[in-house]
């Protein structure tokens, strides 16, 4: 098991580094540059601006530059268009706001999926299973782009009990939009998993055999039926808990969290190169290590898994 | 993001993945009877055949085109602008004064061809690479894998946003970059299918018999193959026009005059406030209705094709 | 209001012995009562890229750093000038020295006075190669004496033409008699900067923690991304006749959710949407807000060689812009009341006359006539229809624009425009390198003179896009470089433009805002909108 751990990170190491490269090369292959601007600078400010970045020296030795600085003072470089900030500031700042928006959208989109699909399964062919049916493939096809305004008019406009946008520290009343918004089309994802995985398992032999012998249902339902139920479910968590975290740019642009989202896409459109690589390196590395940790739960889980 | 049921459809193609290797017709034979006595299913195609109907038989009855500006009523959307059979302006106007039924038609049409194309180059380029990976195996296939995890750790919106960013924007780029995306999970299936197919009898038969390895791989893998393929593929569709529908929304979608629903819906979304909800609601029924459908085709397709009792 | 402003609370403590002196502010009319709670509130569109005065190149920070430091020179209400941290100054003869005589109450918010030192040092920052600062261009453009040279690194930065003549007396030599050198004093490159501070923290001096600034307002809080708060300057030589205690500016990055969170209370003032002012001066007349801004909006044509043939053609040029009906584009696209254009120069640009333009006086109907047949002049009809692409960059505001254009344009002059919309950066780059047909522009004013929209055209602007180029034009502009009556030459050049039409103008635009009943002091005549929050207050509701 230790071995397989120690090779899964080994391996991880040159795939972030391909991902550094590829990003590397991508962005400074887009057209326009960080300093393309409606006012087209002149060329002696240009070629000032330029060598204070060290744009001026061939990509190469950037790209080396930038390697470097990275694994020697774990410096991911000044931004170009936040002039006061450098990227280690940047991710500092928005990453544990995106962290608690993920993390909470990511347990309400479990518990609340979970629980949905648990109970539609249980309650199969009743007027509870139709409904939650119903509700997860709603929640699964509505964008989280209308989910916002939404929430926005009815919780903050018409209602006047939510702020309507912001982060202020984590207040729990700036929370609760960003974290509805971001988690429903994972809930109704996660609810209608669970519903046909747990149907499949109630109907399996081994169920059948304990409710033969009279154990009761509640028995059956949380000794038996739960950890085979949830095994598919695992496997999807994983991929779902770096989706919220990485896919948390419309609520971070929406809401105007202060997360990562809003740095993420600006810099991409701002070829505010240092920035896109540094929050690019960060969601690659949690990509990897979430996959890692998901294979780990997913071998818990099911007993038949041995590394 | 969106692409998160991935997972999903992986583990619902390891479902199919028990299926035994086709016997000829009876088999899909047997799926189809299944998938017709699946109600969800069914009715699910019904609607979808009707929507698209309208998208093909709908511009008959327009009486707008979907860029021309109707110069009188412009400027009071919100009073003169409403759906009105008289005016022939059957859902209408958009905050610009267009006809928001020849708008929504044409939106469909570019949303199903989103869908379907994408899919269609997703499920092209991932069962190709995963066949070759998987019929090959050994050192190429490790590397062929090895390869499609980089990519996987790549936040796949960051992907889509600079393809369209460098490329510029277009159809074409749009179909390019969103299949370029979808294709990795869909090879990982597919590997794995191949892997178990290729120890089968009749594969070694056929070698034993002489058959080219290409001919195999087309032969005999392939047809093997089309049950997770279409699976997968069903489920694809809906994720398609999801991530069109995010690009729309981040304003790097298609290009005016064209539409697609994801935009009609950001328009209508942003302005719902303003008491136009009909610019809102008509693309977004159709969105729903087209997302929900696919959703229930996809399972039935798979329950029809995993002979698991139920 | 202001459900959720818990910060309020702490200014309702501290606001009892403001609003005893508040009373003598000379801006607030007689009789007005003050509010309890002096916090303004507004929306920004975009996280500020910096609060350095040498380093700060957008709007947003530029609001931030008038507040937080202040010039030798201030504007008022009107966009007048106004003593800053100068009292005063005095030109030389040949209006190529200014000496400017500094207060000597002024004072850092560390309790340090501002002196002449504190410019010179400030100035010679702004024209450091080493601080790379984007808007060194602006103190090139000053004309301050050796100031190219340095940035073009052939001179030390301490050359620069600048000196402190004593504690209180700041000189500046021009290489050329600039006639407008005094208004550029009020942009925020030209802030004082405090030395010690600067070289004890390096680039974190800006951080809230560690900033020391001369404005009536302090930095306190910056959240990237979400908000940035600054509070009053105890230390500020004017701090009495300061009435808002503290102003935040909240990023939010759609207008629609902006305006959702000021009617839910939120914010004192945001912008409006694009054809929502008219429905909301109905029902909310004392707030919805029009005003002229310096801006302009416009299509070019590319003229240069990599231009399309056609665009060569002056008639098919002026068909184009006539039958583009401006008053449904203000009307009932924009709906903010922007003044239609039809000079490239805001008719609102302190001493700029327009030219009386025939055309303008027209109705559309007759320019549309007048377009047809120009067209058709040009070679142009139904059996050889004129096709062309128009580029613009991604917003939905353009979008509008450009697809009501297009649309004017095939339906009058069955002329076929496609439209291509491209991403910020791209669309520069494009436009930029002449990789177009016709190119959307806008342009807002610098400072309040006509040589700030028409430099643009001149045959040598890096921004001339189009590549129009007219000796005479060149001429002209060269010439109100140092004349003292501009105002007949801006005129001539705008006259060439109606005739040879390089670009088409469509709009000027508006500053279109919700602004909250109970602030005041908005300076709604200042054409710049160079605001700030020491002349704004909040009104007791």
């Amino acid at each position: 098991m230790l071995v397989y751990i120690a090779k899964r990170i080994l391996i991880a190491i040159p795939t972030i580094l391909i991902l550094i490269v590829a990003s590397f090369f991508l962005i400074h292959f887009a057209p326009g540059g960080p300093f393309t601007s409606e006012r087209p600078l002149p060329p002696a400010v240009l070629a000032n601006i330029e060598a204070r970045y060290g744009l001026d020296q061939p990509l190469w030795k950037q790209l080396w530059d930038y390697l470097v600085n990275i694994v020697l003072h774990f410096d991911f470089g000044p931004s170009f268009k936040f002039k006061d900030r450098d990227v280690n500031d940047i991710i500092a700042q928005g990453f544990p706001i995106s962290l608690t928006y993920g993390s909470l959208a990511f347990l309400a989109a479990t518990i609340v999926g979970v629980s949905l699909g648990v109970w539609a399964a249980i309650k199969h062919n009743t007027w509870i299973d139709y409904f939650a049916v119903t509700l997860g493939i709603a929640a699964q096809a509505l964008p989280n782009f209308i989910m916002g305004p939404i929430l926005i008019l009815t919780f903050t406009l018409w209602l006047g009990l939510l702020p309507g946008g912001g982060w202020n520290g984590g207040q729990w009343e700036y929370l609760i939009m960003p974290v509805i918004a971001l988690s429903t089309s994972y809930m109704g994802n996660i609810a209608r998993l669970t519903r046909s995985s747990m149907l499949e398992v109630m109907n399996s032999n081994f169920i059948r055999t304990a409710r033969a012998k009279g154990l009761p249902t509640r028995t059956v339902i949380w000794r038996h039926a739960m950890k085979p139920t949830l095994l598919p479910v695992v496997s999807y968590l994983g991929p779902v808990f770096v989706y919220v975290l990485t896919g948390s740019v419309f609520v971070d642009l929406y809401f105007s969290t202060g997360g990562l989202g809003q740095a993420y896409v600006g810099s991409a459109l701002t070829r505010d190169y240092a920035v896109l690589l540094g929050v690019t390196i960060l969601y690659g590395g949690l990509t990897v290590l979430v996959n890692l940790l998901t294979d780990l739960a997913y071998a818990w889980f099911d007993p038949k898994i041995r590394y | 993001m969106v692409f998160g049921s991935s997972q999903k459809a992986a583990q619902l193609a390891d479902d199919v993945t028990d299926v035994i290797p086709v016997k000829g017709r009876s088999l899909l034979h047997d799926a189809y009877i299944r998938f017709t006595h699946n109600k969800a299913a069914m009715a699910s195609v019904v609607v979808l055949g009707l929507i698209i109907l309208f998208v093909l038989i709908g511009p008959l009855f327009a009486q707008w085109s979907n860029e021309e500006i109707d110069w009188d009523r412009m400027g009071n959307i919100a009073t003169e602008g409403m759906p009105s059979i008289a005016n022939g302006h059957f859902f209408g106007l958009d905050e610009l004064g267009r006809d928001l039924y020849s708008r929504v038609i044409q939106a469909t049409r570019t949303s199903l061809m989103v869908g379907l194309i994408g899919a269609a180059t997703a499920l092209i380029i991932g069962t190709t690479y995963g066949l070759v990976a998987g019929y090959v195996g050994g050192r190429v296939d490790s590397a062929m894998m090895r390869f499609v995890d980089i990519l996987l750790a790549i936040p796949l919106t960051l992907v889509i946003i600079l393809f369209l960013v460098i490329a510029g924007r277009s159809f074409f780029m749009l179909f390019v970059s969103l299949g370029a995306v979808g294709w990795l999970t869909m090879s990982r299936i597919v590997r794995a299918q191949t892997l178990s197919l290729k120890t089968r009898e009749f594969i070694e038969a056929a070698r034993a018999a002489g058959v080219s390895e290409v001919t195999i791989m087309i032969r005999h893998i392939l047809p093997n193959l089309i049950g997770v393929v279409i699976v997968y593929a069903s489920l694809l569709v809906p994720e398609m026009i999801l991530t069109e529908s995010f690009i729309s929304f981040l304003g790097l979608g298609i290009s005016e005059p064209y539409t697609s629903l994801g935009k009609l819906i950001a328009e209508g979304a942003g302005t719902m406030a303003y008491g136009t909800t009909w610019q809102l609601l008509y693309p977004l029924f159709f969105y729903v209705a087209i997302i929900i459908t696919m959703f229930f085709i996809g399972d039935g397709l798979r329950d029809a094709l995993d002979p698991k009792d139920r | 209001m202001t459900k959720f402003t818990k910060i309020s609370v702490a200014a309702l403590l501290s606001s009892t012995m403001i609003t005893s002196a508040a009373f003598a502010a000379p801006n607030v009319p007689e009789g007005t009562e003050l509010a309890d709670d002096q916090t303004f509130t507004y929306r920004v569109l975009d996280e500020h890229s910096s609060v350095d005065p040498q380093v700060v190149e957008d709007v947003t920070g530029s609001e931030i750093v008038r507040d937080l430091f202040e010039g030798l020179m201030n504007q008022d209400a009107d966009g007048n000038l106004i003593p800053g941290v100068a009292t005063g100054y005095e030109a030389s003869e040949d209006k190529q020295t200014y000496t400017f005589t500094l207060r000597e109450d002024a004072k850092w918010s560390n309790g340090d006075p501002v002196t002449a030192n504190d410019f010179v040092y400030a100035w010679k920052r702004a024209v450091d190669p080493a601080l790379a600062s984007p808007y060194q261009w602006f103190m090139e453009l000053m004309s301050i004496e050796n100031a190219a040279a340095i940035i073009a690194g052939e001179m030390e930065p301490s050359e620069l033409g600048v000196t402190a003549v004593d504690d209180y007396t700041f000189e500046v030599k021009l290489s050329a008699p600039l006639p407008y050198f005094p208004q550029m004093t009020t942009h925020a490159t030209t802030f004082p900067a405090p030395q010690a501070v600067i070289e004890e923290h390096g680039d974190d001096w800006t951080k809230p923690e560690n900033i020391v600034s001369n404005g009536a307002y302090v930095l306190t809080e910056h959240l990237p991304n979400e908000r940035s708060t600054r509070e009053r300057n105890e230390m500020y030589w004017d701090n009495e006749n300061t009435i808002i205690e503290k102003t935040v500016a909240l990023v939010i990055n759609d207008e629609n959710v902006a305006l959702t969170r000021y009617l839910a209370g939120e914010l004192d003032r945001t912008e409006i949407p694009a054809g929502q002012y008219p429905q909301l001066s109905e029902e909310y007349p004392d707030q919805a807000t029009s005003f002229p801004r310096l801006c302009n909006y416009y299509y070019t044509f590319n003229v240069s060689d990599s231009g399309p043939e056609a665009f060569k053609d002056v008639n098919v040029r002026k068909a184009l812009a006539m039958a583009v009906d401006r008053d449904i584009i203000v009307e009932k696209v924009m709906q903010g009341g922007q003044p239609p254009a039809y000079t490239f120069t805001p008719a609102a640009v302190a001493g700029f006359e327009p030219p009386a333009l025939e055309w303008a006086g027209m109705d559309q109907a007759e320019r549309d006539q007048m377009a047809k047949d120009l067209l058709a002049e040009a070679g142009y009809g139904p059996d050889n229809p004129l096709e062309f692409e128009m580029v613009y960059n991604t917003s939905d505001d353009h979008e509008k624009v450009a697809v009501a254009l297009s649309q004017m344009w095939k339906s009058k002059l069955g002329v076929q425009a496609t439209l291509a919309n491209m991403e910020w950066k791209v669309f520069l780059e494009e436009r930029g390198n002449q990789n177009f047909e016709m190119a959307r522009g806008a342009w807002c004013g610098d400072y309040n003179e006509a040589s700030t929209f028409l430099d643009l055209l001149d045959s040598d602007s890096g921004y001339n896009d189009g590549k129009y180029s007219n000796a005479r034009v060149d001429e002209l502009l060269a010439e109100a470089k140092t004349s003292d009556d501009t105002s007949p030459l801006y005129t001539e050049v705008e006259e060439i433009l109606n005739e040879e039409m390089p670009v088409i103008p469509v709009y000027h635009y508006a500053g279109v805002y919700m602004l909250d009943t109970d602030l005041g002091g908005w300076p709604v005549d200042n054409v710049e909108q160079n605001w700030y929050s020491k002349d704004l207050y909040k009104i007791a509701e």
